[in-house]
């Protein structure tokens, strides 16, 4: 990158099942201007705005950007509007990088949402596509036979995915913003939990969450007088591959292989287990957890899984993963890869409050969307790059 | 005309139902045409990425990890193997729960195709399974992949797991 960029602001919402005390733009106002106080910042500083979230068919709101420009002081500004399916969180968040880094903006305002309260995703993603001939129930029919086969490649033990889910609902009781909390979680409530897309337990799934993130970037000389310390942004990556392509790995795609060796090649990472504190990265069902280790290459292929059962990427291990929850504790679509993005820069920031990760001085935020083909990647450091 | 200043609260309006029905339209395009008039046949059709040798099903007219035009058309026999599948416990419009929703390599193709699998106890489908089409009526036939109601296992020993592996 050109120009040094850092996120000196970072708002979050409650997520929650209902947010039905505010409308979608009260629900993006509330997280704006939580990341405009961290910034010490007012909506009279921001310079361009970036929104995402997830298909408009979910909440039946065409064009929200127009919808939202007045509500998030963007009138008279430029206002764009990023998509890229689940990844969304986080490509909005490179793409309003590269606005500060290529000097075409000193302070972006990003803010990412979905209010599934208001939406039926399960619905919108089963439409019975004319070209393919099974019928898939929501996102959980579609990734459960990826799942499967990528159980039989590892030769996994099938309680890893158990395992995963009570570790980010542990961790996401130490997160005030998180959704689902649940004190009594243990492998045995997961295991007993009703089976939904065998090999996908109910509790191995993420929650349908209403909520919205927000970050502020700032280019160095903006940055120099915010009031909190600010995530240097070391880089960032974004990748897509065809759903249907002949000789596709979905289990390990290569798209995210190289989105990851182009973001690691930018921060100067080369053994990214010993070089990266911590990492937020996006798991909506368990299992994706030990698959992302080995994609991501913080595991050999086929390995993935023994990070999960020897506690390498529980709060406490050499790897934490999803200090903050995770996208299994709170899911607000087109906000669960900013919510990654964000809480990789919190930790760095030292301000993760009870899910902060002693030390931590470089974190990886990481997205995925679509069937398993468009990837959003980026690391932040304490310091400067 | 009266003013007055908005000083109180009054209960909130949480949910208003606003139902939207979107019926959509779809092209298929040249490549797709010759795969769907193939179905009316009877026929499943895949075609050959002169490049990476590898068949498609259906054929898209070019190979999107190459990126150059398929020429060569091949008719596949409908038979194939369950290379991964998804028991799904949730209603689905028009199924029944437990159905079994597989990716299913066709003989002679290098890509899976998802279907249903029908005829067959939920927990009887595995891994390498082999399975053939059950297509609709002839009369009932028109240019649709809804031709094919299912697939359902054939009397075969499984496939070997190198054999799929890659297939996913």
């Amino acid at each position: 990158m050109s120009n040094r960029v850092a996120v000196v602001g970072v708002g979050q919402t409650k997520y929650a099942a209902k947010r039905q005390d505010v409308s979608i733009a009260g629900l993006l106002r509330e997280a704006a201007t939580r990341a405009l106080d961290d910034a010490g910042m007012t909506w009279a500083d921001i310079d361009a705005v970036v929104i995402g979230k997830a298909p408009d068919m979910f909440e039946g709101v065409m064009m929200p950007e127009l919808y939202l420009a007045d509500a998030l002081g963007a009138v008279g500004k430029p206002m764009l509007r990023v998509h890229t399916a689940g990844s969304v969180g986080g490509s909005t968040g490179v793409m309003a990088t590269h606005l500060v880094s290529s000097g075409a903006h000193k302070r972006v305002l990003v803010v990412c949402f979905e209010k599934q309260s208001e939406s039926n995703a399960t619905w919108a993603l089963s439409i019975r596509l004319p070209f393919t001939g099974g019928s898939v129930t929501g996102a959980g029919g579609f990734f459960a036979p990826v799942i499967r086969a990528y159980m039989r490649r590892a030769n996994a033990p099938d309680d890893i995915g158990i395992k995963v889910a009570v570790k980010d609902r542990l961790n996401a009781l130490n997160n005030p913003y998180a959704h689902l909390k649940l004190p009594d979680i243990s492998e045995e409530m997961v295991r007993e939990s009703p089976m939904l897309w065998d090999p996908i337990r109910y509790l191995e799934t993420c929650p349908s969450s209403d909520g919205a993130c927000a970050i502020v970037l700032a280019d160095e000389d903006s940055a120099k007088g915010t009031p909190n310390p600010p995530a240097w942004i070391h880089g960032t990556a974004v990748r897509s591959e065809p759903t249907m392509g002949a000789g596709r790995d979905v289990v390990n795609p290569h798209a995210g292989r190289d989105c990851a060796k182009d973001v690691y090649a930018q921060a100067g990472i080369t053994d990214p287990r010993r070089d990266i504190d911590c990492a937020e990265i996006y798991v909506p069902f368990s299992w994706y957890e030990p698959m992302w280790m080995e994609n991501l290459g913080f595991a050999a292929e086929g390995e993935g899984w023994k990070m999960v059962d020897d506690g390498s990427t529980s709060f406490t291990g050499d790897m934490p993963i999803n200090p903050s929850g995770g996208v299994l504790s709170s899911n607000p679509i087109g906000a669960s890869g900013m919510c990654r993005f964000a809480e990789a820069a919190l930790q760095v920031r030292g301000m993760a409050g009870d899910h902060q990760v002693d030390g931590a001085r470089t974190a990886l935020g990481h997205a995925y969307g679509g069937g398993a083909q468009f990837f959003a990647m980026w690391i932040v450091g304490s310091e400067p790059r | 005309m009266s003013a007055d200043v908005v000083d109180e609260a009054v209960p909130p309006v949480t949910v208003i139902e606003c139902p939207t029905r979107l019926d959509f339209s779809y092209t298929p395009g040249v490549a797709q045409s010759r795969f769907l008039r193939a179905l009316e046949r009877g026929e499943i059709t895949g075609q050959r990425c002169p490049k990476c040798k590898k068949v498609y099903v259906p054929p898209r007219g070019a190979c999107s990890m190459c990126g150059v035009a398929t020429e060569e058309e091949l008719v596949l026999s409908g038979k194939g193997t369950i290379t991964t599948f998804c028991t799904t416990q949730i209603p689905s419009p028009g199924l029944v729960p437990p159905y079994v929703t597989a990716w299913i390599r066709l003989d002679g193709s290098d890509i899976t195709s998802m279907f249903l699998i029908q005829e067959c106890d939920p927990a009887e489908v595995r891994l390498g399974m082999r399975v053939e089409a059950v297509w609709v009526e002839e009369a009932d036939r028109k240019a649709d992949l809804g031709n094919i109601s299912y697939f359902r296992p054939i009397d075969e020993p499984d496939a070997e797991y190198e054999t799929y592996k890659d297939y996913v």
